[in-house]
């Protein structure tokens, strides 16, 4: 493992065997899940923004009739949409713990470890899937009380359950990026607020691609979001609809996911700094 | 001059420099620590300690110069130094979310120590610090002291044969101070690990050290054991050896020039 010395290696370059990286993963997610399980108390609070959405908007939005949804009614549209939002909603600021663990010290001592950049990334990155499965379970319920007919098939679950955890894993990783790149609380946050509404909005999360003007389509297509609100419209409720193909979504999401991993794993040792 | 490292020597640097804009924070240091010592490293604020203690432990890389830790070099094989080395930041930085006992498991598996001996290593650390009792409360309830003690316990699950050691006593009242010296001391008794310490604490550095070198504004003002700089210095108190060495008001190091000095490192870092 050890190269031969005077050999320049930047941190860039360490090449591990993929059992370190598993295990440092794991040890990474694990440690997480032990802390979720003792205050779980945050998967309540964050119930509160989808049914607002479902109940409020959706109930209004959905008597105009004027979102041209297919063979789906508004709720039925809507429902994955807001699964996706809410699974944005809080991945955006996840970035503010490896501020805090900073501020803490803990960062530095993970870093002074021997443990790939990648897995430590990658460990924050499955845990906040992990995390967002709670916002599946939440917006299931509240679609069961409003009448949406499910797809129940374990197939389709799964399929949902790996896509909530994907999407989830992207945009906290995108946000650790952020957080890495402008280092305090107080100027993320700022960055936080000014990115959720434009990824949403630019999104066939509440409203159809199709409606879109020409340059905002432009903008959908490049938003990770969509393809997770369109994996999720396919998979989630009874005869859903996908534009661009679980496939292509899969794909776009897990790509999406390497690169935010490598970029940030690259970024993360200069939050010490 | 900088000799070619040996297994008796744990940590040479070779003209280590480290500066941030047109501020030098560390200046062509040269310095050797042997294996097994006890080495200090003291000086005003602002004059590089932790400067150099975050370059030797590659958390920053150097300007110029370079290093060798536990016969790695820092700039060739940063991994096989951390593989190496164990490190104790300044700040009190045990996750209080979690026991005792999982604050360590976190870092045995991130160690690699093989999962049949780490239940084994945990406790043995935990009892080797006095702790064996919180093992499974929640780091939220212990004292400064304690966290201080789970730390440097955590730091040497993996048997380091370096240990870097930042301020490990400072914001700790007189017995949970002389607790933690007490288990540097034995720790490296018992495993013959080499430690380099920071600290403000003159009385401290006599104490716990083998040798002690004075750094000012990035520069090694003296070496050399403590009686050796008392000699030195003609006087039989510490704290004067301090002053003798650093400067009672030293020259660079007023609280602006720290405060700028802090900001700019961390704006360019």
């Amino acid at each position: 493992m050890s190269p031969a010395p005077g050999k320049p290696q930047s941190d860039w370059a360490e090449r591990y065997s993929p059992d370190v990286f598993l295990r440092c993963t794991a040890a990474i997610v694990s440690t997480e899940l032990v802390k979720l399980r003792r205050d779980p108390s945050e998967i309540v609070t964050r119930s509160i923004q989808p049914a607002l959405w479902l109940l409020v908007f959706g109930q209004v939005f959905g008597r105009l009739h004027a979102v041209p949804t297919g063979r789906l009614d508004y709720f039925s549209f809507l429902a994955p949409g807001i699964l996706a939002q809410s699974v944005l909603f809080i991945a955006i600021f996840f970035g503010i713990s490896v501020i805090w663990e900073r501020d803490l010290g803990i960062l530095q001592k993970l870093l002074a470890s021997p443990a790939p950049r990648g897995a430590l990334v990658l460990g924050k990155a499955v845990s906040a899937g992990v995390r967002a499965l709670a916002q599946g379970v939440i917006v299931y319920l509240m679609a069961l009380a409003m009448g949406i007919r499910l797809n129940w098939s374990p197939l389709a679950l799964g399929g949902v359950m790996l896509a909530v955890m994907l999407g989830a894993a992207l945009f906290s990783t995108f946000s650790l990026m952020f957080a890495c790149l402008v280092k305090t609380r107080e100027r993320f946050m700022g960055i936080g607020q000014v990115m959720t509404m434009p990824l949403f909005f630019a999104s066939n999360a509440i409203y159809p691609i199709s409606i879109m003007p020409g340059w905002l389509k432009v903008v959908a297509h490049l938003n990770p979001l969509s393809y997770l609100v369109d994996i999720l419209r396919a998979l989630m409720v009874e005869s859903g609809l996908t534009t661009f193909g679980i496939a292509t979504d899969l794909a776009v999401l897990t790509g999406t996911l390497f690169v935010l991993v490598l970029i940030t794993s690259k970024l993360y040792p200069s939050v010490v700094r | 001059m900088p000799q070619p490292t040996t297994d008796a020597v744990a940590i040479q640097t070779d003209q280590l420099t480290r500066s941030f804009g047109s501020f030098v924070a560390v200046k062509a240091l040269n310095l050797v620590v042997q294996s097994g010592e006890i080495f200090g490293l003291l000086g005003p604020n602002g004059a590089g300690k932790t400067t150099t203690i975050r370059m030797l432990t590659t958390m920053l890389p150097p300007s110029s110069g370079s290093a060798m830790v536990a016969g790695r070099s820092i700039l060739a094989d940063p991994v096989g130094v951390r593989k190496r080395m164990g490190y104790v930041s300044q700040m009190i930085s045990a996750d209080g979310a979690l026991t005792g006992c999982e604050n360590l498991l976190l870092f045995a598996r991130i160690y690699g120590v093989p999962k049949a001996e780490r239940r084994q290593r945990i406790d043995d650390a935990l009892g080797f610090m006095g702790l064996a009792d919180a093992r499974d409360k929640l780091v939220r309830t212990y004292s400064g002291g304690m966290i201080r003690r789970l730390e440097i316990a955590q730091s040497m699950l993996h048997r380091p044969q370096v240990l870097f050691l930042d301020e490990p006593t400072i914001g700790l009242d007189p017995a949970a101070r002389h607790q933690v010296r007490d288990r540097l001391k034995e720790l490296r008794r018992s495993f013959g690990t080499t430690i380099l310490v920071t600290t403000h604490d003159m009385d401290e550095a006599e104490d716990l050290c083998d040798r002690i070198a004075i750094m000012k504004s990035g520069f090694i003002a003296a070496e050399g054991s403590p009686e050796e700089l008392k000699k030195q210095a003609g006087t039989e108190s510490m704290d004067e050896v301090f002053i003798h060495f650093a400067g009672e008001f030293s020259d660079s190091t007023n609280y602006q020039d720290v405060a700028r000095a802090r900001k700019t490192a961390k704006r360019l870092g």
